[in-house]
């Protein structure tokens, strides 16, 4: 057990450490967050003054819950990609077939390469949207200290949630000739039902109610709103237990897949 | 078996060794001369390589369907956000729904139509590393056509497609006295918008000659840019406007000849000439694409240092 | 007439390596360093060297990919850095590990492209293309999606699209990388032909010396962006001292053989190596092994081109 521990650390390290080599694409990549959060704030800003106070945000929450979306959005993965780009060349090559058979489990490797992955983007592409958001728009730091320990674990169920969906799309793989439509089709529910592009509760009705259960909430919203502490005492546990949930569905249901898939392969014979 | 191969692969002779000169046609007819044949055959190199990868596309029709379905949804989102937003209000820094979809519409057209003509250019850095590039520079057609008609997709006609829907919607919506001169400015506003996010694309891959991871961040400018111009300028700050009048033209896409079309107030208070200007922001931005473009190669060949 | 002519050639690259931390240098990079050469109309040259010697980065300058920092160049009466496209015309290009063919479409398409993009007259088009078809066996294959071709039927699809505008100058970098036997013997006759025949001239980067063998009269290597040696082949082995190998298989264990002319190199159990001058035949040595040893079985190994240029090295650089 402690050498398994060791082995997914090991991986993870090194997931963290090849992402941290792409650093000119990093760079780019954080300005042109900040540059979309300059924009889109603006645009919330009018949206607020028009209607001061809609969905229970103050102006001031309803800026932060861009910049804090902007510095989520690489490290959940709202786009896909990650340890699915690698995935999907392993099918490309053939070599998909033989990665089933590993001694290393295959959810647990891509899942200790995603957390590293995660790891590193966070600190990256995380720290400076929402600094250049306090800077410039006075985004709403949380007052409690106790508040970032709670948002960084929302995060790490957040990418949970976010690498349990990824895993079913690139299992998608075994059974259709080509995930690349399906994944084209995830980014665009992602983007839409994770709230990155408006909080879920400004919503109408229906689309909302759907939209706060379905587990794309639990990548975006819900660590947001953690951040802005709209979500406190019972609120607060009951967001955590809606990302866990979710977590733990989408875990079993990868792995569940995963055992399908290597049957699939044993019937076909690789 | 190689035996046989080298026998009969040697006993195989033309009858008649060709003579390399005179068959050839004079150099002069292959080569292009002067200014506009060499323009015009680099339209042609580029209408050839595209045309290529149109057929190859053609060999997985269902994923193309499938992929030209979800690019129309992933470029509907936009404005759907928009849609929302009015649910909550009537007016976005003073503008009505109708008038955003007249910003929407023109901004996601000029976008789109520059990402199917050029867009494929803000791939060079992964061209430069696979050493696709070196591969068209030995080919006698201008790098900068075939890099642009690189892995081009008739799929890229989603976004310029949903956007004349909403684009359609908005001016049968709005209640604006269409006199030519306003017809004409539209009509020019497109083509100039699409220039101009195209001289964007150029101009922002150019960096990756220097900087070949940087593909995200000529995202900044063009995708950025017609985020910012689906909003009106009024909902931005006046030196964040002043910043994509007079340096990066974004303003000219649809902002300032919108002003006119629609009879609003210049938010920087610009004489009236700016809202004409687009053509003449256009063809200034082509130059600055193309000089910069040439560096770029030169600095990449290794010229003039 | 000389085809290719380089006049004291140098290109040199800036690299910024890190130093410490978080600083970095600015470090200067001859990659090529002073080579001077001509290549005559219908000469099929060798062009060889150990990888970062410079080999690359003098095709990319006869190609007109990149712009020498220093020299003279010119290949087929055009300066390859300021007329492009116009050099383009007159030279084909092959890469080995890198196709120009399309990868999702027949055959037969890239070739078509080829004839519009060279403006290639249709009589002369149809007149090359039947030609390359019928010498490289390529007619059951036009129609079909280069994606489904093996290695060797790419490779002399390859070579078809290279020579449908009749260049002067040929390029191949590694044109037998990774072909089997048969293709690497049907890839070189068909070079064969189009260099005595047709009188192409032909410039080739490989590390197969029996590509060069067969092929070249002449072999240049280059090394740290210098030429080390130009000449005939024979003149490679004796510069290089090279040596060929005897492998012997003995019935067991034995000490190491002791003939003349040949020194054992390496043991391992019952087999042995025997390295002896490439020059000399290998057929005293066998004899006198056979007389003294109880022998089972023997091969001999031509001297790998990295051997010889290694050796090479060694010895003070001519050019």
């Amino acid at each position: 057990m402690g050498s398994s521990a060791r082995l997914y650390l090991a991986i993870a390290r090194g997931s963290f450490r090849r992402y941290s080599t792409y650093r000119a694409a990093t760079l780019a990549g954080v300005f042109t967050n900040t540059v979309f959060g300059f924009i889109l704030a603006y645009t919330f800003l009018a949206l607020w003054r028009a209607r001061p106070g809609l969905g229970g945000y103050d102006t001031s929450q309803a800026v932060t819950y861009i910049w804090v979306s902007q510095s989520l959005l690489i490290t959940v993965a709202v786009w896909g990609g990650g340890f699915q780009d690698d995935v999907q060349e392993r099918f490309r090559t053939g070599d998909i077939a033989v990665d089933l058979y590993r001694p290393v489990d295959f959810l647990g490797w891509w899942l200790a390469a995603d957390l590293g992955r995660a790891g590193f983007q966070l600190l990256a592409r995380g720290l400076a949207p929402i600094t250049a958001g306090a800077i410039a728009f006075h985004a709403r730091m949380p007052h409690s200290p106790l508040t970032w320990p709670v948002f960084l674990l929302s995060v790490l169920l957040a990418v949970l949630v976010s690498f349990g969906l990824r895993y079913l799309v690139s299992l998608s793989g075994f059974w259709l000739h080509d995930s690349d439509g399906v994944r084209a089709v995830m980014l665009v529910v992602a983007m839409f039902f994770s709230g990155m592009l408006l909080p879920l509760g400004l919503f109408p009705d229906g689309l909302r109610q759907a939209a706060q259960v379905l587990p794309w909430a639990a990548l975006i919203q819900v660590p947001t709103d953690i951040f802005l502490e709209r979500s406190t005492g019972s609120a607060l546990l009951a967001g955590l237990g809606f990302q866990l949930a979710w977590a733990v569905v989408l875990l079993a249901l990868g792995r569940a897949a995963q055992l399908l898939a290597t049957r699939k392969v044993v019937v076909q014979g690789g | 078996m190689a035996e046989y191969l080298v026998e009969n692969g040697s006993s195989v002779r033309p009858e008649r060794p060709l003579e390399p000169e005179s068959l050839l046609e004079p150099e002069s007819l292959l080569e292009p001369q002067g200014r506009l044949e060499r323009l015009r055959w680099a339209l042609r190199s580029w209408q050839l390589s595209a045309a290529m990868w149109t057929r190859a596309a053609m060999a997985y029709r269902t994923s193309f369907v499938l992929m030209l379905g979800a690019n129309i949804m992933i470029t509907s989102l936009d404005f759907v956000v928009v849609i929302l937003m009015f649910q909550h209000t009537d007016r976005l820094g003073g503008w009505t729904l109708p008038e955003l979809g007249l910003l929407y519409g023109t901004s996601a057209f000029a976008l789109g139509m520059a990402d199917l003509l050029v867009g494929s250019v803000d791939a060079l850095g992964e061209r430069i590393r696979a050493g696709t590039l070196d591969v068209m520079l030995i080919r006698p057609a201008p790098a900068l056509s075939q890099v642009c008609a690189e892995r081009f997709t008739l799929r890229r006609l989603g976004r310029p497609a949903q956007a004349t829907v909403v684009l359609l919607w908005s001016v049968s919506a709005l209640r604006v006295d269409w006199s030519w001169d306003k017809v004409l400015l539209l009509a020019a506003l497109l083509v100039s918008g699409t220039v101009i996010f195209g001289a964007l694309f150029v101009g922002g891959a150019t960096l990756q000659f220097w900087w070949g991871e940087a593909k995200e961040l000529q995202n900044s400018f063009t995708y950025g840019g017609a985020t910012l111009l689906h909003y009106p300028p009024t909902v931005f700050a006046k030196e964040l406007v002043a910043g994509v009048t007079f340096g990066v033209p974004l303003a000219f896409v649809n902002w300032l000849p919108l002003l006119h079309i629609l009879g609003k107030p210049d938010p920087l208070g610009l004489p009236a000439a700016f809202q004409f200007a687009s053509p003449l922001a256009a063809a200034l931005s082509v130059l600055v694409a193309a000089l910069a473009w040439r560096a770029g190669l030169r600095a990449y060949r290794g010229a003039g240092n | 007439m000389a085809l290719i002519e380089l006049e004291d050639v140098a290109r040199t690259f800036t690299i910024r390596a890190k130093v410490g931390r978080l600083r970095r240098e600015r470090r200067e990079v001859r990659a090529v360093d002073g080579l001077s050469f001509t290549v005559e109309a219908g000469e099929c040259v060798g062009y060889i060297g150990p990888n970062g010697a410079g080999k690359s980065t003098t095709i990319k300058m006869l190609t007109g990919i990149l712009v020498p920092s220093a020299g003279r160049l010119r290949v087929a009466g055009v300066d390859p850095a300021r007329e492009r496209t116009r050099l383009a015309r007159r030279i084909g290009v092959v890469f080995g590990q890198r196709t120009t063919l399309w990868w999702d479409l027949p055959l037969r398409d890239s070739y078509d492209l080829a004839r519009r993009i060279y403006r290639i007259p249709d009589a002369r088009y149809r007149a090359n293309l039947d030609r390359c078809v019928e010498l490289l066996e390529l007619g059951p294959l036009l129609d079909t999606p280069v994606r489904q071709l093996s290695l060797g039927q790419r490779m002399r699809g390859d070579l078809a699209a290279a020579l449908l505008h009749d260049p002067q100058v040929l390029y191949l970098d590694e044109p037998t990388i990774g072909l089997d036997v048969v293709s690497k013997v049907r890839v070189r006759e068909f070079l064969r032909e189009i260099n005595t025949v047709a009188g192409t001239t032909v410039l080739l980067t490989t590390h197969d010396l029996t590509d060069i063998e067969q092929l070249c009269g002449r072999v240049m290597v280059i090394d740290h962006g210098r030429m080390v040696y130009d000449g005939g082949l024979d003149g490679l082995h004796a510069t290089g001292r090279s040596e060929r190998t005897l492998v012997v298989d003995l019935a067991g264990p034995s000490a190491p053989i002791e003939v003349p002319g040949a020194r054992v190199v390496k043991v391992d159990g019952a087999r042995q190596w025997l390295a002896f001058p490439a020059e000399d035949s290998a057929a005293p040595i066998v004899a006198a092994v056979a007389a003294g040893y109880p022998l089972l079985d023997l091969s001999v190994r031509e001297p790998a081109i990295e051997d010889v240029i290694a050796r090479m090295y060694a010895k003070v650089p001519i050019g």
